[in-house]
């Protein structure tokens, strides 16, 4: 490596992405010549500067050796690819066993469901950091049929896990167009714009009320901010599986915000109290005290009543979209509910 | 005895990261001391007594917290010896951006959170620069892509770093971080060991009782700022 960038002119160096050229600036305080080598630069950078940048003459150099490495490593990881994710029994909170061997696979949707405190979001704690044995369940996590190699496990490179929760919101004080560019950015690969344009399209899909590019991050309803969260990860995350924690009350299409995940070759487990979110996975495991106790499969008969839920639900939209427009709730709801007649 | 350095601003989740790590290094029979640097004062040291680890506290008064660090860590290593740790954890305020109290050959932590805004990890000095792992807290509050902004953004300031997404709250995040603590180096004595990047001294007159201000009474080490460049 220490051969290629010592080869490499100043120009080259900072052509490979623009926090290499922000470096050059920033250490000198002006553009550097671009047909110079690093050496020369360096050697013309006064002692008064690197003080002030905070780094010495070996340092900087070491510096520019491994960003350069850490550009080519960013440019080049593919996504890693999970073909299976398998959970293995731990121990309750008694300490008992955990009868559990369950193997998940890309485009496949799991509940987690269970009293509050039961251990649903410990569930998914377990998966998120890959656990070996060293959390309070005790459970171990395999990837592809074996333990991860602990380059994997604690690597930020290649996360194989993102989250979505009720907890989280945008932050960042910066409109909707250029954040998501510059998360697009991070992926340094692909036309920046149009990925921008696919997932606000997308995100309008989820919620009710259209944004554009130009509207602020942190402006979002929590309808509009989770939409854009579900469209982001679907498109621009490069983690095969995603774990939801809680997303009910959030005034979005869920159906059609899961089916995106899905559509991605995702693995989804969703913790949730909410029967049609529920009823919309494959299966759902039952959790009690810390351990999963069932695994129950979604039957026909309970996408059957999915159905009728639905319809329920959408009743229940309705009388609040009702609401929300400021009309008076005063026909008889048992109309728009045919079974109850 | 590993000793570890761990530094960051204000309020992003020091105490909350080195308290959760403890406990877990602690179920694992480990025996864990934590000496907490900061100025004025701090209640910190109730939280890891809480835990039930031993601790000890130094506050700088009115110098800057990381050079008071400097003048006394190899004390408190000898403090940690006598108290018979494995590790002992040393909590600094950085209040300071600029200076750092990572030392050569001792495994450095800067901890960060996701809400300080994308450009943080930027313009943070040594002290995340020069650090071995950087801990990103408060991820539980922000978006996805925010974490993956941020994280982008912290590999390109300091890719030599290892990156741990720690919730100060739940604790998540402790195992990969005493993954890193664990195979921290042993050392025996600090005496002799260099700075990973020196400390200004920036001894102006102001530093030395100087009061009054105007252009007399600024002699020494006094830098200007240029308010005439273009875009001025
Ligand atoms: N197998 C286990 N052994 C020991 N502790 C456990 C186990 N499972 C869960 N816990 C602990 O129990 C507590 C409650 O669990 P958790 O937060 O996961 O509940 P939850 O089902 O997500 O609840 P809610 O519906 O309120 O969100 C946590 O402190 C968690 O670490
Ligand atoms: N939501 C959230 N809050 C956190 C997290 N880490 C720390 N905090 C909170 O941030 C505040 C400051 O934390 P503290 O550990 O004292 O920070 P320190 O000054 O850096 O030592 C406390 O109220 C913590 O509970 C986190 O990961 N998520
Ligand atoms: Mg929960
Ligand atoms: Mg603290
Ligand atoms: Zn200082
Ligand atoms: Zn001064």
């Amino acid at each position: 490596m220490s051969r290629s960038i010592l080869s490499r002119t100043i120009g080259e160096l900072s052509a490979s992405h623009p926090a290499m050229a922000d470096f050059f600036i920033g250490v000198s305080g002006q553009t550097p010549k671009p047909d110079g080598s690093v050496l020369s630069w360096l050697a013309g950078v006064g002692e008064d500067r690197l003080s002030q940048w905070g780094m010495d003459r070996d340092q900087a150099l070491a510096h520019i050796e491994a960003l350069a490495g850490q550009i080519d490593a960013l440019r080049s990881s593919a996504p890693p690819e999970v073909r299976a994710l398998t959970i293995l029994g731990g121990i309750n909170k008694q300490g008992q066993p955990e009868d559990l061997r369950l193997t998940l696979r890309p485009g496949e949707l799991v509940s987690v469901v269970g009293p509050t405190g039961s251990g649903k979001s410990r569930l998914l704690g377990d998966i998120e950091c890959l656990a070996q044995g060293d959390t309070p369940s005790g459970r171990r996590i395999l990837v592809n049929d074996a333990p991860p190699a602990p380059g994997l496990r604690f690597s930020t490179h290649q996360k194989l896990v993102a989250q979505l929760s009720q907890t989280m919101n945008f932050v960042m004080d910066l409109s909707v167009g250029d954040f998501i560019a510059m998360h697009a950015e991070c992926r340094m690969s692909g036309d920046v714009g149009s990925l921008v344009s696919q997932v606000i399209a997308q995100a309008n899909k989820l919620a009710g009320e259209p944004f554009g590019r130009d509207a602020a991050l942190t402006q979002l309803s929590g309808g509009q901010t989770r939409a854009l969260m579900i469209a982001d990860t679907a498109l621009l995350s490069a983690s095969p599986i995603v774990l939801i924690d809680e997303i009910e009350n959030a005034g979005i299409d869920r159906k059609k915000s899961l089916e995106l995940l899905l559509a991605r070759e995702k693995i989804v487990l969703m913790s949730t109290h909410d029967p049609i979110l529920a009823l919309l996975g494959d299966r759902r495991l039952v959790i009690r005290s810390g351990a999963v106790v069932d695994i129950i499969e979604t039957s026909e008969a309970e996408r059957a009543n999915l159905t009728a839920l639905e319809q329920l639900d959408q009743t229940l939209m309705a009388v609040r979209h009702q609401l929300r427009s400021g009309l008076r709730i005063d026909s008889p709801v048992e109309e728009m509910l045919p079974w109850m007649r | 005895m590993r000793v570890i350095t761990v530094a960051g601003p204000p309020s992003v989740g020091k105490t909350s990261v080195v308290d959760k790590t403890a406990r877990l290094l602690k179920t694992r029979g480990r025996r864990v001391g934590v000496v907490k640097f900061d100025s004025l004062a701090t209640s910190d040291d109730e939280i890891y007594a809480r835990a039930g680890l031993p601790v000890a506290v130094g506050l700088a008064g009115n110098v800057c917290p990381d050079h008071f660090f400097v003048s006394n860590i190899d004390d408190c290593l000898t403090w940690g010896q006598g108290q018979a740790l494995d590790m002992l954890v040393a909590e600094s305020a950085g209040l300071c951006n600029r200076c750092s109290p990572h030392v050569q050959g001792v495994l450095a932590i800067c901890v960060v959170d996701t809400l300080s805004g994308v450009h943080t990890p930027r313009k943070i000095g040594p002290m995340l620069k020069l650090a071995d792992v950087v801990v990103v807290t408060k991820g539980d509050i922000v978006s996805q892509a925010e974490r993956e902004v941020f994280a982008f953004n912290v590999r390109l300031a300091n890719p030599r770093a290892a990156i741990v997404f720690f919730n100060g709250i739940t604790g998540q995040g402790a195992t990969e971080l005493v993954h890193h603590m664990e195979n921290a180096p042993s050392v025996e004595g600090l005496e002799g060991r260099r700075l990973r990047f020196p400390m200004p001294s920036a001894v102006c007159p102001y530093c030395v009782g100087e009061t009054c201000i105007g252009r007399d009474h600024q002699r020494g080490n006094v830098r200007k700022m240029n308010l005439e460049g273009p875009g001025a």
